[in-house]
C-alpha cells in the first residue's frame, strides 16, 4: 500500500534533510532552530488511530451527542440513559413483585415467621421509614421529645406486630380516618389547684425513684388516685387502650423533671400521626411494621 | 572437516535489524524463520509442552471438596466472589495472598531477568508459546522457510488457496481453543463445555471466547514479533534489570570476526579470519528478523535459537561451539580486550588463538559467580522471605471469623426500666464448605445479655447457637442489653467471642458498649 499523501509529503521532506545526530530524517518542521525528527508511528497503529477516528464518528451519529439549541442529537440508536435507568427500576420491581406479592397475601405473623420475606420486609421498610418516617420520628427512629422513640420496649399503643400495623395505618388523632386512635387527657389547669398540681407531679416523679420532695408526695398520692388513676391505672402502669403512658418506667414523652410533668398535667399536649395506609397501600405499611418490630421493642 | 565455502550461505535479510527496520507506516515485511534443532529448541519444546498442558489441562482436573462446595481443582467463582486453588479457599477479603504471589512473581522476574536475562521472553511468555505454535503448524501445513517463501511468491492457485485456508483454519481452531480453555477457568469445566456447544451459556462465556481468539489468531499467527517489538513494556523494563553479570544470547564476535567464506584464500595470503563464515543461519532462524551479530538489541527475546543454528554450523567445521552463546557483559568485555589492543584496533584473531588453532589462556568462560551474587540472593532471600509468610498465613489463617458493626443510630436505647441497650450487626463467617452451628457469646460487660433478631431464643442469654450455611457469611441483628444497677456511665468494651465447638475454632472481636454518659 502507498502511504496516504501527507505522509508522502512528509517523506519527500524528510529526503531534503537528514538530522546529523541521528541519522533521522527530519520533518522539516523547525521552532527556533529545534527541528522535530521524524519517528512516525508503525503503520497498523496509525491504522488503529484511524480507526478509533471513525469510530468516534460512528459513535455521535449512533448516540446521543451533539448539543443542539434544545437538547442534544438522539442518536439513531435511541439511546437514552433515562430509558435506561426506567428500564433497571421497572425490572427491579419485578424482581420484587413475587415477595411484595407474599407480604400482601400473607399475615402480619406469617411474615414474621418467614425468615427470607421477613427480610426482604425490614429491608423495604427501612427504606419506608427514611421516606415517610424519618422526619418525625429521626432516620434512626430514635424520636424526640414528643415523637416517641420506637427502638425501645415503652409502647402508647402497644407494641406487638398487629397494634403497630393499626397505628402505622390508621394514625393517631387523625381527622381524615374514622378508625383512627384517639384519646386526650384533659387539661386540669382550671380543674386542680395549682398546689395540687405541684404535688401530683412530684408523686408521679417519685413512682420511677427520682428524687422529689417527700412532703407532696403523700398528698399527691391522693390526687392521682381521684383524677387519674382512671386512665393511667392505679399503680401509675398505664393503659394502652387509650394509649396513656406508663409513668413508672424509665421513658418520659415530654420530659421527666417535676416542672415538665406539671406542665402536662396543666395543659397537656397531644402528639398526632397521620394515617399511612391510604397513602402508602397496605404492603407497604405492613412492611413498615415489620421494620419497627425489629427494631428491638417489638412485641410477641 | 568441511571448508568453510561449502556451508550454505543463506540468502536471507535480518528486516527488523536496526539498520534495516522499515519506515514505520510501511507494511510489516514478513519474517519466515526456519526451523532450528539443537539443546535449546529440544528445551523450548518441553517448556511448550508445559507451558500449554497447564494452561488448557487446569481447569479440568478435579478436587474433591465435599457437597457443599465445587469439584473444580482451579475455579475463580466470581459470582460467590470464591477462589478455590486445590485444598486453598480464598474469600475476597484474603485477596492479599493473591497480591502476595504478584509480587513474589515480580520479585521472581527480576531474579530472573537479572541471571539469565530475558528468559521468561524467550521461554515462557505465552506471546513466545503460542507463536511457537503457531510456527509449528504453519510449517506443518506451508513447509520450512524456503517453500514457505516460495508460496507467498507464487500465483493464486488452487493449492495456494488450499494451503492458506489449511493454516488459518487451524489458527484460528488453536485461537478458539485458547480462548474457550480459558473460560473454564471461572466456571465448571464440563458443565460449560455442554452448555458452550448447546448456546446455553451465558453470552459473557460466548464474548469472552470470541475476544480471545481474535486476540490470539492477530497477535499469534498476524502480528508475532511485532507486539515484542512495539507494543510490549516488558523489553524497555528489562533493559533497568540487566547488569553486566546477566546471561544474554550474544554473538562472540572477539572469536567470530572477521568474519569470512574465503579462509583458505585468507590463509593463502598470510592472514587470519575470525569463526564466522557469514553463512545466516542464525539470522534465518531467527523469529524477530535480527541479527545477533549486530549485538544486543531490544528485539532480541533470547529465544536462543540462533545458539542452536550457530552450533550447528561450528560443529560442521570442527570447531568448538558457542559461536554464539550465553554470555555475560562482563565475559564479553573480558574477551574483547584480549582480542583487540584496549579495544583500540580491529578484532585480531591471532590474540584467541593460538597458531595451533586452540584458544588462548585466558579466555573468560561462564562461570557460576555470575548467578551467584549479591543481587541475586537479596532477591532469593526477599522471595522466600515473602513466600514464607505466606506460607504462615496461609497454614495458620482463621476459617470462622466475626465482625462487628455497632449500630450509630440511635448510639443507645434506654429501655423501660432503666436498662441500657446498643444494636449491633454481628456477622459471622463460615469459610469452610461444611455447615456449623456458630455459638455466639458475650465475654464482659458484666450483667449483660443479649438477644437475636428473627431468632428465638427464648429468654435473654449470654451465649446463643447459630446454624451457619457451608462457606458462608449469616449476619444477625444482636441486641445487648445491660441491666441498669450494673450500667456504667462510661463507654465499655467487650468481646463478641464465636467458637465451633466440633472443630474446635474460636475467633473475637473487641466492640464497644454506650452509655448516655450523665444517665443512672
Ligand atoms: S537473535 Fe537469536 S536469541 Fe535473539 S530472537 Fe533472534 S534467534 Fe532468538
Ligand atoms: S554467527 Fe554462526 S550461524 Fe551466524 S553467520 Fe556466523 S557462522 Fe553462520
Amino acid at each position: 500500500m502507498k502511504p496516504p499523501a501527507f505522509l508522502l509529503r512528509t517523506i519527500e521532506m524528510s529526503k531534503e534533510e537528514i538530522d546529523e545526530v541521528t541519522g533521522v530524517s527530519t520533518t522539516g518542521h523547525e521552532w527556533d532552530g529545534i527541528k522535530e525528527l521524524n519517528n512516525p508511528m508503525p503503520r497498523w497503529w496509525v491504522r488503529t488511530f484511524y480507526a478509533t477516528i471513525i469510530w468516534g464518528i460512528a459513535y455521535t451519529i449512533a448516540m446521543p451527542a451533539w448539543p443542539m439549541v434544545e437538547s442534544a442529537t438522539k442518536g439513531v440508536l435511541g439511546y437514552s440513559s433515562r430509558a435506561e435507568l426506567r428500564a433497571e427500576l421497572d425490572e427491579a420491581t419485578a424482581t420484587q413483585a413475587s415477595r411484595r406479592t407474599a407480604i400482601k397475601e400473607k399475615s402480619l405473623n406469617e411474615i414474621l415467621a418467614d425468615d427470607e420475606l421477613r427480610r426482604f420486609a425490614i429491608s423495604a421498610g427501612s427504606a419506608a421509614f427514611k421516606v415517610n418516617c424519618s422526619q418525625c420520628h429521626g432516620s434512626g427512629a430514635q424520636g424526640s421529645p414528643g415523637y416517641p422513640n420506637l427502638n425501645d420496649d415503652d409502647w402508647l399503643w402497644g407494641g406487638d406486630i398487629k397494634s403497630i400495623y393499626q397505628s402505622i395505618a390508621h394514625g393517631i388523632r387523625f381527622n381524615g380516618d374514622p378508625d383512627t386512635r384517639i384519646s386526650e387527657m384533659p387539661a386540669f389547669a382550671g380543674v386542680l389547684e395549682d398546689k395540687q398540681i405541684k404535688e401530683v407531679a412530684a408523686y408521679v416523679a417519685s413512682l420511677s425513684n427520682t428524687s422529689s420532695d417527700p412532703a407532696l408526695v403523700e398528698p399527691g398520692k391522693v390526687v392521682y388516685e381521684e383524677n387519674c388513676a382512671a386512665c393511667h391505672g392505679d399503680g401509675g402502669q398505664g393503659g394502652r387502650d387509650m394509649g396513656a403512658p406508663n409513668l413508672v418506667d424509665a421513658i418520659w414523652f415530654y420530659g421527666a423533671s417535676e416542672a415538665e410533668i406539671a406542665a402536662q398535667v396543666r395543659a397537656p399536649k397531644h402528639g398526632a400521626m397521620p394515617a399511612w395506609l391510604g397513602r402508602l397501600g397496605e404492603t407497604t405499611v405492613k412492611e413498615l411494621a415489620v421494620y419497627v418490630h425489629s427494631l428491638g421493642g417489638g412485641e410477641e | 572437516m568441511l571448508n568453510p565455502a561449502e556451508i550454505e550461505k543463506l540468502d536471507v535479510e535480518a528486516v527488523n535489524s536496526a539498520s534495516n527496520r522499515q519506515p514505520l507506516y510501511v507494511a510489516r515485511r514478513k519474517i519466515h524463520p526456519k526451523r532450528a534443532s539443537g539443546n535449546f529448541r529440544q528445551l523450548k519444546w518441553i517448556v511448550m509442552a508445559i507451558t500449554l498442558g497447564i494452561y488448557y489441562l487446569t481447569p479440568w482436573l478435579r478436587w474433591d471438596r465435599g457437597p457443599h462446595a465445587p469439584d473444580q481443582a482451579v475455579l475463580v467463582d466470581l459470582a460467590h466472589g470464591r477462589f478455590y486453588f486445590f485444598f486453598i479457599e480464598i474469600w475476597p477479603q484474603e485477596l492479599f495472598y493473591v497480591a502476595g504471589l504478584l509480587v513474589m512473581a515480580g520479585i521472581g522476574l527480576f531474579l530472573l531477568t537479572s541471571t539469565i536475562g530475558r528468559a521468561w521472553c524467550g521461554y515462557t511468555c505465552p506471546q513466545t508459546v503460542w507463536v511457537d505454535l503457531f510456527l509449528v503448524v504453519e510449517r506443518a501445513i506451508e513447509g520450512d522457510r524456503n517453500a514457505r517463501i516460495k508460496l507467498d511468491q507464487a500465483p493464486m492457485s488452487f493449492r495456494k488457496l488450499g494451503l492458506r485456508l489449511t493454516k488459518h483454519m487451524s489458527w484460528l481452531l488453536i485461537a478458539v481453543a485458547t480462548g474457550g480453555a480459558w473460560i473454564f477457568y471461572f466456571a465448571d469445566a464440563p458443565t460449560l463445555f455442554r452448555d458452550f456447544f448447546t448456546g446455553q451459556a451465558a453470552p459473557v462465556a460466548y464474548i469472552t471466547v470470541a475476544i480471545l481468539t481474535a486476540t490470539t489468531y492477530t497477535f499469534g499467527g498476524l502480528m508475532r514479533e511485532q507486539v515484542c517489538i512495539y507494543m510490549c513494556p516488558w523489553p524497555r523494563i528489562q533493559a533497568a534489570m540487566l547488569d553486566e553479570n546477566s546471561l544474554t544470547v550474544t554473538y562472540n564476535d572477539w572469536r567470530g570476526e572477521p568474519r569470512s567464506r574465503h579462509t583458505k584464500k585468507a590463509v593463502a595470503a598470510g592472514e587470519r579470519n575470525g569463526d564466522c563464515v557469514d553463512c545466516n543461519a542464525c539470522v534465518a532462524v531467527c523469529p524477530m528478523g535480527i541479527d545477533i551479530r549486530d549485538g544486543q538489541q531490544l528485539a532480541c527475546i533470547t529465544c536462543a535459537l540462533c545458539i542452536d543454528a550457530c552450533d550447528g554450523v561450528m560443529d560442521k567445521l570442527h570447531k568448538e561451539r558457542g559461536l554464539i552463546s550465553y554470555a555475560t557483559f562482563r565475559d564479553y568485555d573480558a574477551n574483547m580486550a584480549l582480542a583487540t589492543v584496549g579495544g583500540t584496533t580491529p578484532i585480531d584473531p591471532a590474540r584467541v588463538r593460538g597458531s595451533d588453532g586452540r584458544f588462548v589462556p585466558g579466555i573468560a568462560d561462564f562461570n557460576w559467580r555470575s548467578v551467584l551474587r549479591l543481587r541475586t540472593l537479596i532477591y532469593v532471600t526477599i522471595w522466600t522471605l515473602i513466600g514464607l509468610i505466606m506460607l504462615y498465613a496461609l497454614l495458620t489463617r482463621d476459617r470462622l471469623e466475626v465482625n462487628v458493626l455497632r449500630d450509630r443510630n440511635p448510639q443507645y436505647v434506654i429501655l423501660s426500666d432503666g436498662s441500657v441497650r446498643n444494636g449491633y450487626t454481628v456477622k459471622l463467617l463460615n469459610m469452610i464448605p461444611q455447615p456449623r452451628t456458630i455459638t455466639l457469646r458475650l465475654e464482659g460487660l458484666p450483667g449483660a445479655s443479649m438477644s437475636v433478631s428473627g431468632h428465638h431464643t427464648g429468654p435473654e442469654e449470654r451465649s446463643v447457637n447459630v446454624p451457619v450455611e457451608p462457606d458462608r457469611l449469616r449476619a444477625l441483628k444482636v441486641f445487648v442489653r445491660q441491666p441498669a444497677d450494673q450500667a456504667h456511665p462510661e463507654r465499655q468494651t467487650f468481646r463478641f467471642v464465636v467458637e465451633d465447638k466440633v472443630n474446635q475454632e474460636t475467633s473475637a472481636y473487641t466492640a464497644t458498649f454506650n452509655a448516655p454518659g450523665e444517665h443512672k
